[in-house]
């Protein structure tokens, strides 16, 4: 694991020195802020994939003149974040070119923000239902609303089309329609309590987010993992990268109204699901990490996923070799390699548009053996998107299959440690600290783990009693939304559903 | 038994065979797709729950929204009536000419069009404009097609070109009328709301072309579109399956001819309908901006059939 390195810097410095990292090859992992009461903690988590150095700018904000120095003009999805914290926390970020609200929608109340310890329940207003976005005028612009509530079973959002005839013009996405409070939700819980809330972050990502937040708590207890047991993480990632990307592939096909393939994907789909149910006891990998280790019920039969990585590679021949599904998918929604830079992008996304970035290399907590590439296309179109996934979905069965030899029928320790307030028998938080020192206020922990959609983020503070004080959780949805947009720029309306199911962002996720 | 009798076993015919045969597009699709599928009378089970609610009308519609499904079913009900399904036999002083039964189909286009304005939801708008760019494409191909198809025979009434196939086999393997039958097919598919020019099955509201128009309807309007639908599918099906294969159509009106006929033109639409089930299980929806180029193909088809008419 790799040490945090933490730099308290001052108002004055912050933006010289964020600058400085963020040139020098870092990227902001997260920004998350916390009540100390007296004043406001502002945490710039950067990181770089290049070394996985990983930095910490503290930043002290007084409760009685909450403002921050706006890095937005550095770095765009620095921008967001601040945005996020405005909202939740009350920080103003200063100097931010568009400094309106992210979260909140307009009903909830200009002064409440929901991260204050005294923040207590909202009194919320009418949805007056503006929405700001920059009206497009001319001939022949319409405009065209969509959403939140969707045809299909998937979760809401607003998008708001510009269009000229066919053609989009300008599309302006809404999202936190299902911002749940999260974030709030772990405060004062003890994080094995913790691990049931980081499951459901975002339903397809229970291992991702799950394993990002286990980890963090392990960061910050110091806590070891066995290296069987990191092995059987990496698998739990792969076996839930594998059954979502699959069911993506063919629902891509679907988009083009080529059903067949979304019937065969569905199904191998399920064979995943049965498979994830038989190790972990849940289809969707629910309950087999813990703080300190995981277990599962049984390893997963390679015959199986031998056979399914043999039908998935029909499946995308098939698709292949279906002219009229290749030429939907080439040239569509390009997403730019500078674009996909600039705006941060993760995960599929971003390899798609030429960006080597994976965190299970850059961050690595397991190493993966020969058979593990980070799969980049460069032309950034759904084409790109599909067989990066495509790719990684062959990649991340093989993984499953070599992964499962080399546990050698070792199910898991499932070590659990006892972080109550008190220590029974095992190490409890006061033996925990190296050297068996006294215990420090605060224990931060970060960790990164690059899940099916992305890299994602969970930094854990945990107070004196072990609790959790604060948790920040970083989806890739969140830094990687904005790019939709971009990319959808001269694409055609009817093409949106396509385009949107090659990016397939997390609503919950991002709403948190 | 007179001319009208027979017409009017004819519109019986196509209305109790409509629902069934978008039932067996579905079904042979839902299996070939191993699912089990709802069944060929899923159709008939939701027309009869459909016909069984009110309709409830967006705000702000206009008395277009309340005539344009009826204007719909009627026209359906009307090119029943004209084109040669069950018999070749055309009612006296009613024209059963290519001109008029294009036409009756374009009322009915366009009072679905109206519909999907109506409301003023943005889908519905979306939807007419995509379907009028896809009509204005299909009439001319539909009007050129039907043209080669009347050379030879002297006469632009549906029911002689039909019966003059059905006298003379060999003229259904001529290079005119084969180019012509293929051009039509395409049509047919383009103009019927099928893959690869629309998806009768899409969830995804912003791809859509039909299904967008009739987004608000519900209740009894939704099933009169539903079934005016459906009628234009069956009619213009068994219309090709007749051009192609007039076995059997009655060229008479006595009971044993219509009753043949009408045996004749259920199986061969219903085979006509698993057939283009199967199909559509290998197709994939083009992209919105190339299918002026496929009807475009479709058009120079029907060209070259007019051209074959007269050289051949």
């Amino acid at each position: 694991m790799n040490v945090v390195e933490v730099r308290t810097v001052g108002r004055g410095d912050l933006v010289a020195q964020a600058s400085a990292l963020l040139g020098d090859g870092y990227r902001t992992a997260l920004v998350a802020g916390h009540d100390d009461r007296t004043s406001f903690g502002v945490v710039y988590v950067l990181v770089r994939p290049a070394d996985d150095s990983r930095v910490e700018l503290v930043v002290e904000v007084p409760a009685d003149d909450p403002w921050v120095p706006s890095l937005a003009a550095v770095d765009f999805s620095t921008g967001r974040w601040e945005r996020a914290l405005r909202d939740q926390l009350g920080v103003a970020p200063v100097g931010h070119p568009r400094p309106r609200r992210l979260v909140h929608h307009d009903h909830w109340p200009d002064d409440y923000h929901p991260l204050r310890h005294d923040a207590g329940e909202p009194e919320l207003g009418p949805d007056t239902g503006r929405f700001d976005f920059v009206p497009v005028a001319g001939d022949g612009v319409f405009e065209i609303p969509v959403g939140p509530v969707h045809a299909g079973m998937i979760a809401p959002g607003h998008f708001r089309f510009s269009v000229v005839g066919e053609t989009i013009l300008r599309l302006k996405a809404r999202l936190w329609f299902v911002h749940r409070g999260l974030e709030r939700l772990f405060q004062g819980r003890t994080p094995d309590e913790g691990l049931a809330l980081a499951e459901r972050v975002s339903g397809d990502t229970a291992v991702g987010h799950c394993l990002a937040y286990a980890m963090a708590v392990e960061d910050a207890l110091v806590l070891e993992v066995a290296e069987p047991d990191r092995t059987l993480r990496a698998l739990l990632l792969e076996l839930e990268r594998a059954y979502n990307h699959v069911a993506d592939l063919g629902m891509l096909g679907n988009d083009v109204g080529f059903g067949i393939l979304n019937v065969h994907a569905g199904r191998l789909r399920e064979t995943l699901l049965r498979l994830n149910q038989q190790v972990t006891g849940h289809r969707l990998l629910r309950g087999a990490i813990t703080v300190g280790g995981s277990r599962v019920q049984a390893l997963p039969d390679p015959t199986t996923v031998r056979q399914v990585a043999d039908e998935a590679a029909q499946l995308v021949d098939i698709a292949l070799g279906h002219a009229v599904v290749v030429d939907r998918f080439t040239g569509t929604a390009v997403l730019r390699h500078d674009d996909a830079v600039a705006l941060g992008a993760l995960g599929y996304v971003a390899r798609a548009s030429g960006v080597d970035a994976d965190a299970r290399r850059d961050h690595p907590f397991v190493d993966l053996g020969p058979s593990f590439s980070v799969m980049t296309e460069t032309s950034g179109d759904v084409m790109a998107r599909f067989m990066v996934r495509a790719r990684e979905l062959a990649c991340s069965l093989a993984l499953v299959t070599e992964l499962t030899e080399r546990l050698a029928e070792h199910r898991g320790t499932g070590w659990a440690a006892p972080v109550e307030p008190g220590t029974g028998p095992g190490p409890g938080p006061s033996t925990l600290v190296p050297g068996g020192a006294e215990p420090v206020a605060h224990r931060c922990g970060l960790a990164l783990v690059e899940a099916w959609r992305g890299t994602v983020c969970h930094r854990v503070e945990l107070d004196t009693d072990g609790c959790l004080a604060r948790v920040a959780i970083a989806d890739p949805s969140f830094a990687t939304w904005p790019a939709l947009p971009v990319a959808l720029a001269d694409t055609i309306v009817p093409d949106f559903p396509l385009a949107n199911k090659s990016f397939n962002l997390s609503y919950a996720g991002n709403d948190l | 038994m007179s001319a009208a009798v027979a017409i009017l076993l004819q519109v019986c015919v196509v209305v109790a065979a409509a629902p069934g045969v978008a039932g067996v597009t579905r079904q042979v699709r839902a299996r070939l797709e191993g699912r089990v599928g709802a069944g060929v009378l899923q159709p008939y089970r939701d027309l009869r729950k459909l016909f069984a609610k009110r309709p409830l009308q967006a705000s702000g519609t206009s008395w277009v929204t309340r005539a344009a499904p009826v204007l719909l079913v009627a026209s359906s009900l009307v090119v029943a009536a004209l084109v040669p399904v069950v018999t070749t036999q055309a009612l006296p002083d009613v024209p059963g000419d290519l001109f008029v039964v294009v036409s009756v189909l374009l009322v009915g286009s366009v009072a679905v069009a109206l519909l999907g304005l109506d409301a003023g939801s943005a889908f519905g708008g979306m939807g007419s404009s995509r379907h009028m760019m896809i009509t204005a494409l299909v009439e001319p191909t539909v009007l050129l097609a039907v043209y080669a198809l009347s050379v030879p025979v002297d006469s632009s009434a549906l029911g002689d070109i039909v019966g003059a196939r059905h006298e003379d086999l060999t003229s259904i393997a001529s290079p005119g009328g084969l180019l012509a039958v293929a051009a039509l097919a395409v049509v047919v598919v383009a103009e019927t709301g099928r893959l690869p020019v629309d998806n009768p099955s899409t969830h995804l509201e912003l791809t859509m072309v039909h299904e967008a128009m009739v987004l608000e309807a519900s209740g009894r309007d939704l099933a009169r579109i539903e079934l005016a639908s459906w009628l234009r599918l069956t009619v213009l099906l068994a219309l090709v399956v007749n051009l192609v294969a007039p076995w059997g159509i009655a060229t008479s009106t006595t009971a044993l001819a219509l009753l043949v006929g009408t045996l004749a033109v259920v199986t061969k639409t219903a085979l006509l309908a698993a057939v283009l089930g199967a199909a559509e299980i290998g197709l994939a929806k083009l992209r919105l901006f190339r299918v002026p180029e496929l009807l475009a193909g479709s058009f120079a088809l029907a060209f070259l059939a007019v051209t074959a008419a007269y050289l051949v």
